[in-house]
């Protein structure tokens, strides 16, 4: 059923890192990568590689759920590493045709290919563990200080928390949509791309009259309910900074010295 | 002066071509004037486009009055500095459960009110298990809304408008898009809330079924209001109430078609008790 759908790759469990603040692990991803991307030397991502492995064990999820976010970047992957490999210039290594592999360009093209895969999988880490809603509480309480510049913080978080409420919604109207016109004789499946396209059009008009109906319902039901934007609003689950969030971002911290001391000696 | 009161209401849709030229005014609420009770339980029934929707958008200051006032617990709805205090104290259910339910837990949605209110956390948690409890929801409180059955999730509702504490719940057809079940349950959830902790119910409905709880039932049509009085009084005009185009309820109908080929009935038959217990002497 469409309904049951889990929403983002939030993996249920209990584990030591699903129980961290949200801004602890949107944090730690953000100085991870940044990691990842100072210094360049096998030992430097030895580290990066250890530190990711203790957190996955860590958080309990299996492995295959991470490597199911490599998939999508398989072919961008694909594609650094190839550029990498025949254009650096360099000492050659290998030439056939018109195509050269140089000594840098193999050293770049693994580099990143490691850096590319590790930081997909670093920012697995945080989506598997941490639900869509507490992964906006975290970044509209992380970004607030941008709301001295004006930037609509708070807004931008209820706007992604309602679309993500929506979504299964939304899900169900397009197939109650899509089962009323093919009842209809509407035809989704055959033809050529284009004329599949065409096809979906009398799908979509109804799916953003339903939308924008449900938007104003919406909007009038939150205004009954005295929603008057993020100004002297109080949450009912506050984000506190607990003793285990402290001791993450000790380690965190721990790991970042460690990489640089690593990267400066080495 | 009860806790509303409407004097002279008039409300008019204007409706304008892409010029923004006025083709056409739609008087949608006309001339009504209404005074409610604390505590009382009112029901206001008439078919589509009677206005009666249009009415209960006013009791919470989401449209004005084009002419004529209207109060709640005293404060002037067209007073731009009452309104927040006013959607508190008047809260309001709509239709679709679906389009009113904020937050992806049960529990948060109910909180969402509150929050906006500026409560205390601690508070909160309070009001919230409070009223899912009174709502009898409070088992579901970490469920997704998404996995609610259509009278469960308006029973959410009910609970998100309790949160506020308001001293008078609006309920625009709550029971509109449910099944028999979830309707049963809705309607059980609005009584307990009027009998138990005393809170005024204004429901507004085409159910007949439902009004005969009421205190008071005032019938709207074309705007106006066309009929005012106990549900006994309201069911024993049958040929009025078809001419407006309402249904009676099945035993309201029988017993009036008995006495019309000459059974020795009283007017206004509500339940199949009554019935059964007229017919019995």
């Amino acid at each position: 059923m469409l309904r049951d759908i889990t929403l983002g790759q939030y993996y249920q469990t209990e584990s030591v890192i699903h129980k961290l603040d949200p801004r602890v692990k949107l944090g730690g991803t953000l100085l991870y990568i940044i990691s990842l991307f100072i210094f360049e030397n096998i030992w430097g991502y030895l580290l990066a590689g250890l530190f990711l492995a203790i957190v996955i064990k860590l958080s309990k999820v299996p492995f295959r759920f991470m490597v199911r976010g490599m998939k999508a970047i398989v072919f961008l992957l694909l594609i650094t590493v190839v550029f990498n490999l025949f254009l650096t210039p360099g000492e050659v290594l290998i030439s056939f045709w018109k195509l050269k592999i140089t000594k840098e360009g193999l050293r770049i093209a693994i580099f990143m290919a490691i850096r590319l895969s590790m930081l997909i999988i670093g920012s697995s880490v945080m989506t598997l563990t941490t639900t869509p809603n507490n992964l906006t509480d975290g970044m509209e309480k992380m970004l607030s200080p941008l709301k001295v510049f004006k930037v609509p913080v708070h807004e931008v978080a209820m706007m992604m928390s309602i679309a993500l409420r929506f979504i299964p919604i939304l899900l169900e109207e397009t197939d109650k949509i899509m089962k009323a016109q093919i009842a209809r004789g509407a035809d989704f499946e055959s033809g050529n791309l284009l004329k599949r396209a065409k096809a979906l059009v009398p799908l979509l008009v109804p799916l953003f009259i339903s939308a924008f109906r449900r938007a104003n319902d919406l909007a009038m039901a939150m205004e009954a309910r005295c929603y008057r934007g993020g100004e002297g609003r109080t949450k009912m689950k506050p984000l506190v900074y607990k003793k285990e969030d402290r001791l993450a971002y000790l380690v965190i911290a721990g790991y970042l010295v460690i990489k640089i001391v690593i990267g400066i000696i080495l | 002066m009860g806790i509303i009161k409407a004097d002279d209401v008039t409300f008019e849709y204007i409706r304008r071509d892409e010029e923004g030229n006025v083709e056409g005014i739609t008087t949608a609420v006309d001339h009504v004037s209404l005074d409610i009770k604390k505590g009382q339980f009112i029901a206001i029934l008439g078919h589509n486009g009677s206005g009666k929707s249009t009415l209960a958008k006013h009791m919470n200051a989401i449209l004005y009055p084009t002419e004529g006032t209207l109060w709640v617990d005293g404060m002037d709805t067209k007073e731009e500095e009452h309104v927040w205090e006013i959607r508190q104290r008047a809260g309001m259910v709509f239709q679709n459960p679906d389009n009113q339910i904020i937050g992806q837990v049960v529990e948060e949605d109910v909180g969402f009110g509150p929050e906006n209110m500026g409560i205390p956390s601690k508070e909160i948690w309070e009001r919230v298990e409070e009223s899912l409890r009174a709502v009898g929801m409070y088992e579901f409180r970490k469920h997704s809304p998404n996995k609610l059955s259509g009278g469960q999730k308006q029973r959410v509702s009910i609970a998100g408008v309790l949160a506020m504490h308001p001293q008078c719940i609006v309920l625009d057809e709550p029971t509109a898009m449910l099944d028999p079940n979830g309707r049963k349950e809705v309607i059980r959830a609005i009584r307990g809330l009027n009998d138990v902790e005393g809170i005024t119910v204004i429901l507004i409905t085409h159910y007949m079924e439902e009004i005969i709880y009421a205190d008071k039932v005032f019938v709207m049509d074309k705007g106006a209001i066309a009929m005012e009085g106990t549900p006994r009084e309201i069911f024993s005009q049958v040929e009025k109430l078809k001419e407006l185009r309402l249904d009676v309820p099945q035993v309201t109908m029988l017993a009036y078609e008995l006495k019309k080929k000459g059974m020795n009935l009283p007017d206004g038959i509500l339940t199949t008790k009554e019935l059964i217990d007229a017919l019995r002497i």
